[in-house]
């Protein structure tokens, strides 16, 4: 019992870590209908500005407390993120308002090449450290409930706590405030939010940089566990099973597909693992997204596609 | 009661085409301030056309719009809407994922003045100026007697009621033109009676400018004060609705004589 619920909360938090990752994708795909493959772009482009900054603020300022320059760094990679928002709004999408989904979709994948060399030319290619102090050291918990307590990783723990509070916030500024209501309204029509004063310039943009905040704590979060380096790009493809279970279009539906994947595959590994030789772990979210797009294309929580005939 | 006023709206020379296919050729028209003026003409006329050039979706490629004296070659709709001019849509373009109350809310966007940070941690102007707007959009919602289905995700309510929110959305940005794309096509009589007797309630209560486009002549004549008659992209009458009814151009665009 104790092993199973180890598992399980093991797999919850690396859930909500996908989630992360997946809430960007939403985000963008709601404000406007586009399949953002610069996402896991954004997650890289924002760890390195994270490491770097961390790393050259004290020898720009002289400030020698670790957690000033952390602070101080994030503050400037927000800032960067922002510039990336805004020039991508400015140079690429602005030109390509009402045009057909497809063509966005392979702007994204432009944008991603373009933030993965900028990026790396002008943060360097090498292997860096975020150090935000995440605690590394295991806990045992409920030790007197079971024997020999269960294992809980700290650093997840924060992590998944971490995440779970972003998605909370986000949720409430997307129903509760005008901003929010505008972005709900661009997503689902142009041309009608545009007629009521909806300026969809700046959306855009608030669009973009929220996805680039995201990114940018999932950057640190993956990067601090991870290491920050090329590979952090795919970290998106991760959460790629996790958009197409949970529904494209709900944020919701992002945190329950993270959930129901990090789950789903630490218990496939453990209990299902010895009987097929192990490996599960890595294709069991595709596997489960592959089922989906078969009976539920929609996902879990997205709008049903209806076509009128 | 309302008194029709000096032109606000005025059309001069508008020639709009895609391509090679003409849409409209050389139109001039005004619209007086107060007035309900109504474009109406056989399908394909132009009509929509018209009303996408007035608030700025299409760009024709001649003429220009005076608007209370400014002129604009080019019009674009977020423009349009700082410049008072609201619209109602044909094809529904409502937001359909929200509800009754978010979508007409979304109509008070350009008079929100709270920025972004102060809506982000719901503080102070931001709390206040919601409900504020939320008062006047309550207001707007009893007007149009949809008090019942607030809540509901306009997705779901039946097409007559959609087109309603649709004005709401339009009205709660307190316009001084409002333009309506065919508010009665698809609806059956008692739908349009309620219809014709909003319009009639919005232009005299608020006195707001209405530029109206319907296919159905009768609801027409009833409702306007002036209409502009199109065909095939071409102006062919204007005037009251009594002089449009006798024009024997009109008469035989409508009754589908050879051209």
């Amino acid at each position: 019992m104790a092993f199973f619920l180890e598992t399980l909360i093991g797999g919850l938090m690396a859930g909500m870590l996908y989630s992360l990752v997946a809430l960007g994708f939403v985000l963008i795909y709601k404000a406007s209908g586009v399949f953002n493959f610069a996402q896991g772009a954004l997650v890289l482009f924002a760890a390195l500005a994270m490491a770097r900054f961390s790393e050259w603020l004290p020898g720009w300022t002289g400030i020698d407390s670790p957690i000033l320059a952390n602070i101080g760094a994030f503050v400037l990679a927000g800032l960067v993120m922002f510039a990336v928002a805004w020039i991508i709004e400015r140079l690429v999408l602005r030109h390509l308002v009402n045009q057909e989904g497809a063509t966005l979709l392979m702007v994204t994948l432009g944008i991603a090449y373009l933030l993965e060399g900028i990026g790396q030319g002008f943060f360097g290619n090498d292997i860096y450290k975020i150090d935000v102090g995440m605690p590394k050291e295991p806990v045992m918990v409920l030790e007197n409930m079971f024997e020999g307590g269960i294992l809980i990783n700290k650093e997840d723990f924060i992590a998944a706590l971490i995440a779970a509070l972003l998605v909370g916030a986000l949720t409430l500024f997307f129903q509760k405030t005008a901003t929010g209501r505008a972005l709900r309204a661009v997503a689902d029509d142009h041309q009608a939010a545009q007629s009521i004063g909806i300026p969809l310039n700046r959306i855009w943009v608030i669009i973009w940089l929220v996805a680039g905040l995201v990114a940018l704590v999932a950057g640190i979060i993956w990067g601090s566990k991870l290491g920050v380096q090329f590979s952090l790009a795919t970290v998106a493809l991760r959460a790629l099973p996790v958009v197409i279970l949970g529904g494209l279009t709900s944020v919701p539906g992002a945190i329950v597909g993270g959930l129901i994947i990090g789950v789903g595959e630490k218990l496939s590994e453990v209990y299902l693992g010895p009987y097929v030789g192990g490996g599960i772990e890595i294709w069991f979210a595709y596997m489960l997204a592959l089922v989906f797009l078969l009976f539920r294309p929609q996902g879990l929580f997205g709008e049903k596609i209806i076509d009128r005939v | 009661m309302r008194e029709i006023g000096d032109v606000i709206l005025d059309l001069r020379g508008i020639s709009l085409s895609f391509g090679g296919v003409k849409a409209l050729t050389d139109i001039s028209f005004d619209v007086r301030e107060h007035e309900v003026r109504a474009i109406i003409g056989p399908n394909g006329a132009g009509k929509s056309s018209m009303l996408n050039v007035i608030n700025g979706v299409y760009r024709p490629q001649q003429g220009e719009v005076i608007l209370r004296g400014d002129h604009f070659k080019r019009m674009d709709p977020y423009r349009a809407a700082k410049a008072g001019i609201a619209r109602t849509f044909q094809s529904l373009a409502l937001f359909k994922g929200m509800s009754v109350i978010d979508n007409i809310m979304t109509g008070r966007n350009l008079k929100m003045k709270a920025n972004l940070f102060q809506q982000a941690v719901w503080w102070g102007m931001a709390a206040r100026e919601e409900l504020a707007h939320r008062a006047k959009v309550e207001e707007i919602i009893d007007f149009l007697e949809i008090q019942h289905i607030r809540k509901t995700p306009v997705g779901r309510l039946p097409y007559g009621l959609q087109k309603r929110v649709d004005l709401g959305r339009a009205l709660a940005m307190e316009p001084q033109i409002l333009l309506l794309d065919e508010p009665m096509a698809g609806m059956n009589v008692e739908e349009k009676q309620d219809m014709s007797r909003f319009i009639l309630d919005v232009n005299d209560q608020f006195g707001t400018t209405i530029v109206l486009i319907e296919h159905d002549m009768g609801v027409v004549m009833d409702l306007s004060d002036r209409v502009v008659v199109l065909d095939y992209g071409r102006k062919i009458g204007d005037g009251s609705p009594d002089e449009v009814r006798t024009n024997p151009e009109v008469i035989k665009a409508y009754l589908g004589a050879s051209h």
